[in-house]
């Protein structure tokens, strides 16, 4: 099967010369997509959690609005929309309200730029590993200023442990990132995607790819704040944390952006490691392949997305939460070094040539002549 | 036009959410005043201001990050190309990331990586 991904921003450029008025309305069309998925999904997100969270521990969790406790998430995000919106004396009120905002806005940013399946992306930067870090970085100052402006003691302990965190795992999650980028060799997002048509990383890639997936989920669940790593928000410890002093809709936005935060680590997880909205392929074994292409790939993509924030909410309530000097030496001195040594043996990979179905791995780059040629010959001999 | 495609986005991303408080301003109750907006410290009256000067204890794992970060962006675009480069690529990344590793087995061993 051959795939053509085209995004909706490339869509709307080619539109735009001759046709003005579609163009505008695949702009609008996929602003208001766009507003509509970060709702529903976030909704869906803390539904997940929380059922899941109930039937870990052999409760039944939201039962009582709409059947199966379905509309809970609804009520609770109408509740916060009619609560009062407190901000305590001496403030610093414009980053107060900056802070959600900019939680949020990385959020949305980070999401605009995944590939959900081939014609399901909003843009295709030919950046799009880098503009996902830069953009997630967003979130980060958005925690910084929302601890640092509500002049309370514990959103400020809070907020400076998030800095510390996220700073430090962002190491690994880069280096786990350069693993895909160098099989993929490219960092536009639909061509990794593209060049895992053969197989995905995860396990075409003689284990560099296992761990670098693992390394990648680790440090991303650390960026994000999440159990076991939540100790930025940590209630036996900081009451809530960087947010302690938000209420109402603005404390919803922080939420809201750390629910779909989780998806952007699992879409990224699996855009890079699973093969993204690519089928389950065996390199060129057609039958298998032409079975596989029966389901659609928006469908594959939300499966595998599906299944890596389920793992994330498992974490949740199997790990306690780590020390502030546990975080630090784990990412420091284990996952670091682990992160470098997977890094070198996936180039050694790379430069032999030499991983699962590698003929037409050179399929998406057909422009680098060296690797087509090593390539073929099957690896260095 | 890929950016300008974005730049909608942070637009709407800002007009979402600032559009949402205004409507929760104009639906929610609005009273503050007295005890309500004294920042929360578990009940007790706060002493004294949150902005107090205290020991950062993680600058030196920012100067390591820096470094680290830095690398990982020469990396990037190395990453990309390396099956152009071949084997000299490979050599000439390993001596890169091997000064730096050096860097961090110093620190290590100087007990930089202690959290204190």
């Amino acid at each position: 099967m051959h795939f053509d991904p085209q995004s909706l921003a490339s869509r709307a450029a080619h539109l735009a010369p001759t046709d003005p008025w579609p163009a505008l309305g695949v702009v609008v069309g996929s602003v208001l997509g766009v507003a509509a998925f970060v709702t529903v999904l976030g909704l869906v997100l803390i539904y997940a959690e929380r059922k899941i969270a109930a039937h870990f521990q052999c409760r039944v969790g939201p039962y009582r609005v709409g059947p199966h406790g379905t509309l809970q998430a609804v009520a609770d995000a109408v509740k916060l929309l009619l609560k009062e919106d407190v901000v305590p004396t001496g403030s610093d009120h414009l980053l107060h309200i900056l802070a959600p905002v900019l939680s949020f806005a990385g959020m949305v940013l980070c999401i605009i730029a995944l590939p959900m399946g081939p014609h399901a992306q909003v843009v295709d930067l030919d950046i799009g590993v880098l503009y996902i870090t830069a953009v997630a970085g967003l979130g980060v100052l958005g925690i910084l200023l929302g601890g640092w402006s509500s002049h309370n003691k514990w959103s400020l302990l809070g907020a400076m442990r998030a800095g510390a965190q996220i700073i430090s795992y962002e190491l690994s999650a880069m280096l786990a990132l350069l693993v895909a980028v160098l099989f993929s060799g490219t960092l536009q997002l639909s061509g990794i995607v593209l060049a895992q048509q053969e197989g995905w990383w995860i396990w075409r890639a003689h284990g560099a790819g296992l761990v670098a997936f693992v390394l990648f989920v680790v440090a991303g669940t650390a960026e994000i704040n999440r159990t076991p790593f939540d100790l930025a928000e940590g209630e036996s410890e900081l009451t809530a944390g960087f947010h302690t002093e938000y209420s109402g809709l603005r404390f919803a936005f922080f939420f809201l952006a750390e629910f779909l935060n989780l998806f952007v680590l699992a879409a990224m997880a699996t855009t890079l490691f699973l093969g993204g909205w690519m089928p389950l392929h065996i390199g060129s074994w057609s039958a298998w392949n032409a079975a596989m292409d029966m389901l659609p790939p928006g469908l594959w993509f939300a499966g595998k997305a599906a299944a890596v924030v389920f793992l994330l909410m498992w974490f949740r309530w199997t790990f306690p939460r780590l020390r502030v000097d546990q975080l630090m030496r784990l990412e420091w001195k284990v996952l670091l070094p682990i992160g470098f040594a997977n890094l070198f043996f996936a180039a050694v990979l790379v430069v032999s040539g030499w991983y699962f179905f590698p003929t037409v791995a050179a399929a998406p780059v057909p422009q680098l002549p060296a690797a087509g040629s090593s390539d073929d010959a099957g690896g260095a001999p | 036009m890929d950016y300008l495609y974005v730049l909608v986005f942070v637009g709407f991303a800002a007009a979402m959410t600032l559009g949402g408080l205004g409507i929760s301003r104009l639906v929610a109750p609005h009273a503050p005043g007295g005890l309500k907006n004294q920042p929360y410290e578990c009940g007790e009256t706060p002493v004294g201001p949150s902005w107090l000067q205290f020991n950062v204890g993680y600058y030196i794992f920012g100067l390591l990050f820096l470094v680290f970060d830095v690398e990982a962006a020469f990396l990037l675009p190395w990453a990309t190309v390396l099956r152009e480069f071949g084997v000299a690529g490979l050599v000439e990344a390993a001596i890169f990331g091997a000064v730096l590793l050096v860097g961090l087995l110093y620190a290590w061993k100087k007990g930089a990586l202690q959290w204190v």
